[in-house]
């Protein structure tokens, strides 16, 4: 499972299952000693005195219980606050990565400072192992939450605000991550796919990203990218190196290469490509993307030239 | 019949129970229909769980999934566990602290049947497809104009605005009632502990409700008259939705859980055979929790990028609140193991239920209230079994125990043990089974308000085994309802005081009468009803030609004067029928305001319109506080 808490693929998230650990073990153990005396007090005494006082020996171990319990509450409330400062240490020469959050996509943008040398993506995150990478989390409509819990907690995205969340892959694979604050019908298809790749794999990819989309090799494929152009599909993406330049949807310029297409609710394959662009909604009820008539040779075309946009 | 009887009784027919004023009778009601909600809102929640049986299930559809959720917990929220819990108030504080009547009758009438229409408006919102659909919180852009366009969310708004209103009503009565109609020498240190917990939770709906009356007024103008408080595009802001949705979200859990503490102080000791230890303490600890809840809203934002200093001191808050529940759990083991051994009966089963399922639900709630921890637990499947623990361990199972305990006394006749322990026992072994493997759930990274999730995802078999615990849990529902309507039927009579306990509701018949006591009894202990040759004295010189109270002193309860109290009438549900249509009006007319106004204005004018036979009557009767000394009421004798 390549999305759970308990299975740490960096300090981060490992800080973080430690605290859980140590708290579930401290819950734990105060459970079965609380349920302990309950038991022996539900054993009970047979000539108690309805309104006898409450002997001093009582008052003490009431007194001790709650003492102890006070103890247990501030060790872990310490425990968490030096966690806390832990996860909030700003790396130094850390890699920057906008997020912007849409109904129900995610817009990537690694950072450059040229402009032209800035890589837009969605739905899928590569990290370089070791190098910390800086999110700067944005929405384009309404909260949504970036949650990779093999990474980090989580952390909203805010329309009106802008806010920061550091990763570190330390064990390369491939994670998955949901938005995790309710966004509306189709907040259950909002998925991304992390892959945390060695450093000089990570700048082999961005570089590949960073490339204007590969020229049709077949007569199929720019049957497919003429189909494109002069469709409605261009109103909303984008596929660099052509007219393509809408961002009202994700950027297409590399989909090929993508695991998992339209935020995770289908895997990336040509046929499943044709289907999502002929009936979105049989998928994804809701979704911003309408149906778009074509023929099923042009359908064809069309899913054979953005799946070789790798 | 007595004087009392045709005093204090209803004029028999339909007309005479639209005109009811008395707390029992209205406190049936209240408590029946938030069972009626209970049981939808459940219903709903078994779609859901039918739903997320299967990965990639196709049963109910986004549209309707997030309908399913947002009702499920406005409903369970608004129009069950709050109301509810006041509703059982309502019938037996009057009882407890031993007098006749609330202290504004007919506000109460008023205040049910808002609560009624309120609920009602929003099922059949619900079933004509037009339901809340941004979830019970309804955070803002989403339930905004732009993203909730349509008049789903101004339905819920409303909603919030009905069951606010009958919440604010419910504790005016609670904290008038038990400040100043105490039987004489109820001092506050002889208060019962359920009316303690009552007290305090009403003071902390008095503080929490405007809260959110105010956010959700804010949200109906913005998408009715274009106000821009939660547009950031034009200077408003999302966050303030959300700091003053959990300023009152918060104190609500425990506005649910506080009196769910009353009821469990109330039923062990009369199991134990025992005054409950630390009484003070327990007291002491019921005031920290309502202070303490809060300040600790921001506990629900922690992912929301707020300064981590700032999260430390909610943080600290948060933690620090198991402090005085943990006090509590303490004295009330010391009560079990220094009282006699208790016989197994349903309502001390309920009770023990709660501990061995509340505790779980506190151990998580510490972990969700360390904002380093919560990072990763925070809107994943984990919360979602945690408030289950909270909120069914902490209060469902004591409200059950309180259901079976009280039973008898409501209704005079004693509900069956082994349906009752039918109905312990699977609702024990279907919750743990149904909200259990969520935790797991939630740490293997499943968010919450999924309306469906791949097979790729691995969830699919903790999620099948939760939907079984549901069904075992409906199952346990359904012997609960069939107990109850095979006990009204042919149940066996009960006693005036079936338990042995101590508190005064025992004191009178099963079920009351409708003056609750022929003689109200004066109070010289914490136990009353464990004294010897109880009562050993009542008040005299109450009249019994008109419908009166005896109003003490608010913290020795020394007689201070009679007041009368207001007869049955129509006036209330007339002026609670012109209310609605007011609230229903403005969901979509800023206009509706001023004009439904006015049935409003017309239907109060006749609710406060004095008749000239009362008012005789009322000057006849009413003993000013200067006239009280030289009247010279025989109180008996007054210890302290």
């Amino acid at each position: 499972m390549n999305h759970t808490a308990l299975a740490p693929a960096g300090p981060f998230a490992e800080r973080i299952v430690e605290l859980f650990w140590l708290f579930g073990i401290v819950a734990a153990v105060v459970y079965l000693i609380v349920i302990g005396f309950l038991v022996y007090g539900l054993r009970g005494r047979r000539e108690a005195e309805a309104s006898a006082p409450v002997s001093p020996k009582t008052l003490r171990a009431i007194g001790a219980a709650v003492g102890l319990t006070g103890i247990v509450l501030v060790g872990l409330t310490i425990s968490d606050f030096l966690g806390n400062r832990a996860l909030a240490k700003v790396p130094a020469d850390a890699l920057h990565v906008r997020v912007t959050g849409h109904q129900w996509w995610w817009e990537i943008e690694y950072q450059d400072s040229i402009v032209a040398r800035r890589v837009t993506t969605a739905n899928q995150l590569a990290l370089p192992l070791g190098r910390p990478v800086m999110l700067e989390l944005g929405s384009g409509d309404v909260i949504h939450s970036f949650w990779v819990p093999s990474l980090q907690g989580k952390k909203d995205l805010l329309p009106g605000y802008t806010t920061t969340l550091a990763l570190l892959a330390s064990r390369a694979g491939d994670y998955t991550g949901e938005c995790a604050e309710f966004c509306g019908y189709q907040h259950a298809h909002m998925s991304l796919d992390v892959a945390a790749v060695p450093p000089d794999e990570f700048a082999r990819w961005l570089e590949a990203q960073r490339a204007d989309a590969a020229e049709p090799a077949t007569e199929a494929q720019r049957r497919g990218r003429e189909i494109f152009l002069t469709s409605s599909c261009r109103a909303c993406h984008a596929v660099q190196g052509t007219i393509a330049a809408a961002r009202l949807g994700p950027d297409l310029t590399h989909v090929g290469s993508r695991p998992r297409i339209a935020a995770g609710a289908l895997p990336n394959n040509l046929a499943n490509m044709a289907a999502w662009i002929a009936n979105p909604q049989a998928f994804k009820p809701g979704a911003r993307m309408p149906a778009t008539q074509l023929a099923s040779d042009d359908l064809a075309a069309l899913a054979s030239w953005l799946g070789s946009l790798r | 019949m007595s004087r009392l009887e045709s005093t204090w009784a209803d004029s028999p027919g339909l007309l005479g129970a639209l005109s009811t004023v008395d707390h029992k009778r209205i406190a049936i009601r209240y408590v029946v229909t938030s069972l009626v909600f209970f049981v939808l809102a459940g219903f709903l929640a078994l779609v859901m769980r039918t739903q997320l049986a299967r990965a990639d299930n196709h049963l109910v559809g986004p549209d309707l999934y997030n309908q399913l959720f947002s009702m499920h917990g406005s409903a369970m929220m608004f129009l069950f566990a709050v109301p509810v819990m006041e509703a059982v108030a309502l019938y037996l504080i009057p009882l407890m602290v031993g007098t006749r009547n609330v202290a504004f009758p007919r506000l109460n009438a008023y205040g049910y049947w808002l609560f009624l229409f309120g609920g009602l408006m929003s099922f059949t919102a619900f079933a004509l497809d037009i339901g809340p659909e941004a979830g019970w919180f309804s955070y803002v852009p989403l339930a905004g104009p732009q993203y909730s366009p349509g008049k789903r969310t101004d339905f819920w708004a409303q909603l919030i605005t009905f069951t606010e209103v009958a919440a604010l009503i419910g504790a005016i009565q609670i904290i008038v009632t038990v400040f100043k109609m105490r039987a004489p020498g109820m001092t506050l240190s002889r208060l019962p502990m359920f009316a303690w917990a009552m007290l305090v939770t009403a003071f902390m709906i008095m503080f929490a409700m405007p809260s959110v009356m105010l956010a959700s007024t804010f949200l109906i103008t913005d998408r009715l008259v274009s106000t821009q408080f939660f547009n950031p595009a034009e200077g408003g802001d999302v966050l303030l939705w959300q700091h003053m949705f959990w300023f009152f979200g918060h104190p609500e859990v425990y506005i649910i859980f506080v009196p769910a503490l009353g009821m469990i102080s109330e039923i062990l000791p009369a199991f134990a055979r025992r005054r409950v230890v630390g009484y003070l303490g327990l007291v002491i600890a019921l005031v920290s929790i309502a202070f303490l809840s809060f300040g600790l809203w921001v506990h629900h934002m922690f992912t929301t990028g707020l300064p981590p200093l700032g999260m430390s001191f909610f943080t600290v808050a948060s933690i620090m609140i198991a402090l005085p529940t943990g006090l509590q759990i303490f004295c009330w083991i010391a009560t079990l193991a220094t009282g006699e051994r208790v016989r197994f009966a349903t309502p001390i089963l309920f009770v023990i239920g709660f501990f061995f399922i509340f505790i779980i639900g506190g151990m998580t709630g510490i972990m969700l209230g360390a904002s380093t921890l919560d990072q990763q637990l925070h809107d994943s499947y984990f919360v979602v079994a945690h408030l289950h623990y909270v909120l069914i361990g902490g209060a469902v199972f004591p409200l059950f125990a309180g259901f079976h305990y009280w039973f008898p006394k409501i209704t005079g006749r004693q509900l069956s043990e082994t349906l009752g322990r039918w109905n312990f026992w699977l609702l024990f072994v279907g919750f743990n089974v149904a909200f259990f493997p969520m935790h797991i759930l939630g740490l293997e990274g499943m968010p919450r308000r999924m309306y469906t999730y791949s097979a790729a995802s691995g969830w699919e078999g903790l999620n099948l085994l939760s939907t079984l615990g549901a069904l075992v849990i409906a199952a346990s529902v359904l012997v609960f309802v069939c107990n109850v309507v095979v006990t009204l039927l042919r149940g066996a009579r009960a006693a005036d005081n079936p338990w042995g306990a101590s508190g005064l509701e025992w004191a009178t018949a099963s079920p009351p009468p409708a003056y609750n006591f022929a003689d109200i009894p004066v109070v010289r202990s914490r136990a009353p009803l464990w004294e010897e040759n109880f009562p050993a004295a009542t008040v005299v010189g109450l009249p019994d030609l008109v419908p009166t109270a005896l109003v003490t002193r608010l913290h020795d309860a020394q007689p201070d004067h009679v007041a009368l109290l207001p007869t049955p009438s129509p006036w209330p549900l007339l002026a609670a029928i012109a209310t609605t249509v007011l609230f229903i009006g403005t969901i979509f007319s800023p206009w509706a305001l001023i004009w439904g106004s006015v049935p409003v204005a017309i239907t109060l004018i006749g609710w406060f319109w004095p008749s000239p036979d009362e008012a005789r009557r009322h000057r006849e009767i009413e003993i000013k506080p200067d006239e009280a000394e030289q009247r010279e009421l025989a109180f008996g004798e007054l210890s302290s």
